[in-house]
């Protein structure tokens, strides 16, 4: 991705969004972009823009989703959807590799060369530009790449459309980003309806992205559209329906692990993992063997795995995180801390998914509200009584 | 361990006690593979599909029902010492099925009302899975049983290894299958957050609430689900008779576990 010198802007209507999605399809893309399936605004392949939710919002609360008709019939005005690009970049189930043994027994391995579709995804949030990159962090920046995700990931154009109706759910801001789009797109959309029409003020993040523009229908870009859409981007920050508290997250969860918090929110946590697979940077996979009657062919697949699963800390004679405690609380310390050491940033972009998709209601930054509270109660105690015990605060213990 | 080592083709017998033969026909139901197993194993003993039996002992016994007779409880003793690998397929044989309400009411009411002659009914006062009196090797859970864990059992008994059968909950297939959740986005109750995974989460795909066929998963902290159903529109009678279906002692356990104080799943 070329950073460009002076950026290249334009503004859309609805006809070049619709030429849009015509020309990539006629790229040979996969389009895939936000539709209305099942009650939900739901990420699905498109095959015109007609298809996008034009006129459709959401109303979101802790373990709560419902469409509401949105009066000015915009394409772009809902947020935390059940799933997230990472189904499409990092799939659910992948064969990895397969193997079959001759009648002379010499045993074959083929690796998996399925077809890569070449992506491009319409409507991309800032929270999920900046939760595919963490995932390319994952999943390519190591020294063990996922060469399928890293295929499918090269291929796609990522078209984002910027926040200026953030959900109730949502806390990108607290979370370090933003409703704008700085970075990682090839077009950035910022959807303005008003009594000057419905249009997009569209700025080019890559070569790809300025080439896109030249072949769909646009006018350039006039200073009301570019000033109605700043500012109402800038808007959305600090319309956040809710936030993080602003403190050292990673120190907070590194020093809570032994907090009273974990307990009550283990009472509510049903444990069903819906949490980590909606997720966006949720990353864990396991992998399974699938052989036939014949016992001649063999294949390793890959599939979503999530550290809810009792399986997911099987090592001899049983599971390490036994407990939903000690389940629940991996969770949430991978995502606000542990993942700085693994991968020195955050796992979290406050996208709200898990939320909103949670069936419990259980809400992360209530929870990472409480954690802070009682750190705030106790740590003058606990320090006090470490220093005198010589004890390690940073003991784990499993309960 | 290869089951299928050494030159003898290993036997496979399918018996039933107290079920509605559901399960057993998911068998008959694996057609593609049928002519593929049937290369595999020889199969001894399956009235199903049938009436030729051979004697045992088996490698493979698939038992499906639950012990509901004196007679079945003396089966099932040699069943199992006729069987090599013994696997309970179904809610019924499993966790006691439909049929284990029974062990939550007065069995002689029921046969003094039902049945004209009730002394000719000979029954057991409870409906009782398999475990319940002989040591089983895998229980495979679902009413009916799912057809592609079938295979992947047999399949993992023929290659020496163990199957793989997850035991999270059903959300986690939910999410897998990009079904939006029923419960989050409609309000519709759904016992996928403490059932067992293994149908794919057919129910929720089809914008109806899970209704715990599979039985409890590994995890289960009832609980937590029950305010969620009570919210969702059930009374207690509605999330007793939710919960007390296939699987109803199952439940009845997993809700002691998860909270030993507390007598029965939704008290
Ligand atoms: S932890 Fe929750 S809010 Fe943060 S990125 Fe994941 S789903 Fe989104
Ligand atoms: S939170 Fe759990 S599922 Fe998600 S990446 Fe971390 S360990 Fe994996
Ligand atoms: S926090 Fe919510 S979504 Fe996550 S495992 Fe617990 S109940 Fe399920
Ligand atoms: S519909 Fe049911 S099974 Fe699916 S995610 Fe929701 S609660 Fe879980």
């Amino acid at each position: 991705m070329t950073v460009t010198d002076a950026e290249v802007t334009a503004v859309l209507d609805r006809d070049g969004l619709d030429a849009l999605v015509t020309v990539l399809r006629s790229d040979g893309r996969t389009v895939i972009g936000p539709t209305v399936r099942d009650g939900a605004i739901v990420l699905a392949e498109l095959s015109s823009a007609a298809e996008l939710p034009y006129g459709w919002g959401v109303e979101l609360d802790a373990g709560r989703y419902r469409l509401v008709p949105c009066e000015d019939g915009a394409a772009f005005a809902h947020s935390a959807g059940p799933q997230s690009w990472k189904n499409c970049l990092h799939p659910q189930r992948e064969r990895l590799w397969s193997a079959d043994r001759a009648p002379d027994g010499e045993v074959t391995f083929t690796e998996e060369e399925a077809a890569t579709p070449s992506y491009a995804f319409l409507g991309v949030r800032p929270c999920d530009l900046r939760a595919i990159a963490v995932q390319d962090r994952v999943l390519t920046g190591g020294r063990h790449a996922d060469t399928g995700y890293g295929r499918r990931r090269r291929g796609a154009l990522l078209i984002a459309a910027e926040c200026t109706a953030p959900g109730a759910t949502c806390f990108c801001v607290s979370a370090g980003g933003g409703p704008a789009a700085d970075t990682g797109y090839d077009l950035a959309l910022t959807e303005v309806v008003d009594e000057d029409g419905h249009r997009f003020f569209a700025r080019a993040g890559s070569e790809a992205g300025r080439r896109l523009l030249d072949r769909i229908p646009h006018r350039s870009a006039d200073l009301a559209t570019e000033v109605t859409a700043r500012t109402s981007v800038d808007a959305a920050r600090d319309r956040m329906g809710r936030s993080l508290p602003p403190v050292d997250l990673r120190a907070l969860l590194g020093e809570s692990l032994d907090a009273d918090r974990w307990d009550d929110v283990a009472e509510r946590c049903l444990t069903c993992g819906n949490c980590t697979m909606v997720c966006p940077t949720c990353f864990c996979t396991t992998t399974e063997e699938v052989t036939d009657l014949t016992g001649d062919h063999s294949e390793r697949w890959q599939r979503w795995d999530s550290c809810f699963d009792l399986d997911f800390s099987h090592l001899h004679e049983g599971p390490v995180r036994s407990s939903g405690r000690s389940r629940y609380r991996q969770w949430l310390t991978h995502k606000l801390s542990t993942w700085y050491d693994q991968f020195g940033g955050s796992g979290c972009v406050g996208c709200g998914r898990c939320i909103t998709w949670c069936p419990a209601g259980i809400d992360i930054t209530e929870e990472v509200a409480a954690l802070h509270a009682e750190h705030e109660a106790t740590s003058v105690g606990h320090e006090t009584a470490a220093a005198a015990h010589g004890t390690e605060r940073w003991t784990e213990t499993e309960r | 361990m290869d089951a299928t080592s050494g030159t003898r083709t290993p036997t496979l017998a399918v018996f039933k006690l107290a079920s509605c033969d559901g399960c057993q026909l998911t068998l008959l139901d694996c057609e593609d593979e049928l002519l593929a197993l049937a290369g595999r194993v020889e199969i001894a003993h399956f009235l199903e599909a049938s009436s030729a039996v051979a004697p045992g002992p088996y490698d493979l016994a698939l038992v499906e029902g639950s012990v509901t007779t004196p007679q079945d409880a003396e089966r099932v003793h040699a069943i199992r010492a006729a069987a090599r690998h013994l696997v309970t397929i179904g809610a019924c044989a499993t966790a006691g099925g439909i049929q284990a309400l029974r062990n939550y009411a007065d069995v002689d009411e029921y046969r003094r009302t039902v049945y004209a002659r009730p002394e000719y009914i000979d029954t057991l006062a409870t409906s009782t899975p398999v475990s319940a009196h002989v040591d089983v090797d895998f229980e495979l859970r679902g009413c009916p049983i799912d057809r592609r864990q079938l295979l992947e059992v047999i399949t993992a008994f023929l290659a020496g290894r163990k199957p793989d059968v997850p035991d999270h909950s059903v959300c986690f297939e939910c999410k897998r299958r990009g079904t939006v959740c029923v419960t989050v986005a409609h309000g519709t109750p759904c016992l996928g957050p403490v059932t067992h995974a293994g149908c794919g989460a057919l129910c929720p795909a089809y914008g109806r609430g899970c209704y715990g066929c599979f039985g409890p998963s590994g995890s289960v902290n009832l609980p937590a689900l029950i305010p969620l159903l009570r919210r969702d529109g059930m009374d207690e009678e509605a999330t007793v008779r939710f919960l007390h279906t296939f699987n109803a002692p199952a439940f009845d356990a997993a809700g002691r576990e998860s909270r030993p104080s507390e007598e029965g799943v939704a008290k």
